[in-house]
């Protein structure tokens, strides 16, 4: 499957081209070596336990569930309250407000289709 | 069932209805449709999506005053099935997402549906509220206790009508039997029992029973090494409680049968079309993975839905099938770029009309396809924000494939592989269907006159 067969699979055919091509290359041994010749390294075996055993493994993985419950949380993107303007504060004594607190992760929401 | 003559494309036109979702292109996974299914009757429409939500609509009597139209379906019920959860031995995360619904037949007053999602199956009872007790003899209308002093006469309670409430609630949890992902269910037509197929097993569980569960497939190989398919579908058969079918990534299809053993290993009868070894490619595993596998109604024929074509298969032949449509033959010499994009993983359903004479599947490009088993005609629509007019008929829908052009068609370079049609259903008696695009979900009916 050289090079020049896959030049000419996409450029517009002369009916009596076409009917050469289609006995020399079909079009999906002819996508299978664009394929290739991208991925050089790409196995043999495509259906393989590679591609099974990554489909098997689907979801995404945490490190722990701290990490997974900081994902959710996104605490990293959130600001932390700042600190009280008057570092002499006693703690105990500075009530918290709303926006002081950390904003909670939303309720789940209605489904858009019931609106 | 309700159809022209014959019921077949060729002089069913279908129009738009409803559509349901957000109009925004700014879509929220959350949002993403990942089921839909008529129930047995087709009044109730249920969705469920990425977010772990289920949506039920129900259909409006029909009206007197549009005789031309069915009734629309408005939104009934809708509750949150399940939750996103954290698997700690493995550090996992499992998606809330909605693999499957599925409903069973109706018993009574209130209806019962099983959703799922990779690892837990539920059953929903669903039902309806429309009168409650007023005139507690110790409670005010608010809730709150009377001062017991100032009850003086015994006042029994009256049930009086109000608005009317539908209540979901859980009935049946059924965790902790699957090890890989649920990707179907099936209720059984004894109603009694239903199946659960995960990548590698299914098993047989009682409705009534959530402890214990029969692992009656298991296609796991001792060594992981040598794995080379995995189970993608699993139906029973709609009249013979003993017989299921499971499909595979490797293009075949086991039919099953629970008298001959325990455990179904060994199946009855085995579905595959032979390959041509010369057209053999990279890519001809992958195409044949069997993405949905669908009983007619009348048991007599299966579908299947593998990456470019939809086959009927006669149950009584197994060597291959007895018809082949072509869903998207054009996209063959795309699938490098396919496979790039993942695309090619794509997992289409496929669904049948009432009668079986028709059947329909889902493409890019918000595009979907019937085809007409008798009139040997097929068509492709396309569900649309721009075809949204009430009752406006929808026009069919041409892909070009050579280098020419025509008016009003589209070129496979200009399809937008983001829009795909996944998830479609048809109504069990009547010409409605319902057509799931990421986000939105779209009701087209016959055009009636």
């Amino acid at each position: 499957m050289s090079g020049d067969n896959e030049e000419t699979q996409t450029t517009e055919n002369t009916p009596m081209d076409e009917k050469v091509q289609d006995k020399v290359i079909s079009p999906e041994k002819s996508e299978e070596a664009k394929l290739k010749a991208r991925y050089p390294n790409l196995g043999n075996k495509p259906g393989g336990s590679d591609l099974l055993r990554k489909r098997l493994q689907k979801g995404q993985k945490y490190f722990d569930s701290g990490d997974y419950n900081m994902a959710k949380a996104k605490i990293k993107n959130k600001q932390l309250p700042t600190a009280a303007p008057e570092k002499t504060e006693i703690t105990g004594d500075h009530i918290p407000t709303p926006q002081d607190l950390p904003q909670r992760k939303p309720s789940l929401v209605a489904s858009k289709l019931a609106g | 069932v309700a159809c022209g003559a014959g019921g077949g494309t060729s002089d069913v036109q279908w129009c738009f209805s409803q559509v349901k979702g957000a109009i925004d292109d700014d879509v929220a996974e959350a949002d993403i449709i990942s089921t839909v299914e008529f129930n047995h009757s087709g009044e109730l429409l249920a969705t469920g999506d990425k977010g772990g939500r289920v949506v039920i609509f129900q259909q409006e009597p029909e009206s007197k005053n549009q005789p031309q139209c069915r009734g629309e379906y408005n939104v009934y019920s809708t509750f949150q099935s399940h939750e996103p959860e954290f698997d700690y031995l493995k550090s996992l995360e499992i998606e809330e997402k909605i693999n499957k619904i599925r409903w069973l037949p109706q018993k009574n007053a209130a209806q019962f549906l099983l959703s799922t999602n990779d690892k837990t199956i539920k059953l929903w009872k669903i039902s309806e509220r429309d009168k409650r007790p007023e005139g507690y003899n110790l409670k005010e209308e608010d809730g709150r206790y009377r001062d017991l002093n100032t009850v003086t006469t015994l006042r029994v309670p009256v049930f009086r009508p109000m608005d009317l409430m539908v209540e979901a609630s859980p009935r049946r949890v059924f965790a902790n039997a699957h090890t890989y992902h649920v990707n179907s269910i099936s209720v059984n037509s004894d109603c009694e029992t239903y199946l659960s197929a995960d990548d590698l097993r299914i098993n047989l569980w009682n409705l009534e029973i959530t402890d214990r569960s029969f692992n009656i497939v298991d296609i796991k190989p001792t060594n992981m090494e040598e794995l080379t398919e995995v189970i993608t579908a699993v139906e029973f058969h709609p009249n013979q409680c003993n017989t299921f079918v499971y499909s595979s990534s490797k293009g075949t299809i086991r039919l099953c049968d629970m008298r001959a053993s325990a455990l179904c290993d060994k199946h009855a009868k085995q579905f595959e079309e032979p390959e041509d070894p010369n057209n053999r490619s990279f890519f001809s595993e992958i195409i044949s993975s069997i993405s949905d596998v669908k009983f007619s109604h009348s048991g007599r024929y299966m579908m299947t839905r593998d990456y470019l074509s939809v086959k009927i298969w006669d149950l009584n032949m197994e060597s291959r099938p007895v018809e082949t449509y072509q869903v998207h033959e054009y996209l063959r010499s795309k699938l490098c770029s396919l496979y790039e994009n993942d695309c090619i993983f794509d997992k289409f359903e496929c669904c049948w009309n009432g009668n079986d004479s028709v059947v329909m599947t889902g493409s890019y490009n918000n595009f979907f396809r019937m085809f007409d088993r008798g009139y040997r005609q097929d068509v492709t629509l396309e569900a649309s924000r721009e075809n949204s007019k009430p009752r406006s008929v929808l026009k069919p829908r041409k892909v070009s494939t050579g280098g020419k052009r025509k008016k009003d068609e589209i070129s496979v370079d200009s399809l937008d592989f983001n829009k795909k049609i996944l998830h479609t259903a048809w109504h069990p008696l009547d010409n409605i269907i319902a057509v799931a695009t990421t986000n939105n979900l779209y009701i087209f009916q016959e055009k009636l006159n």
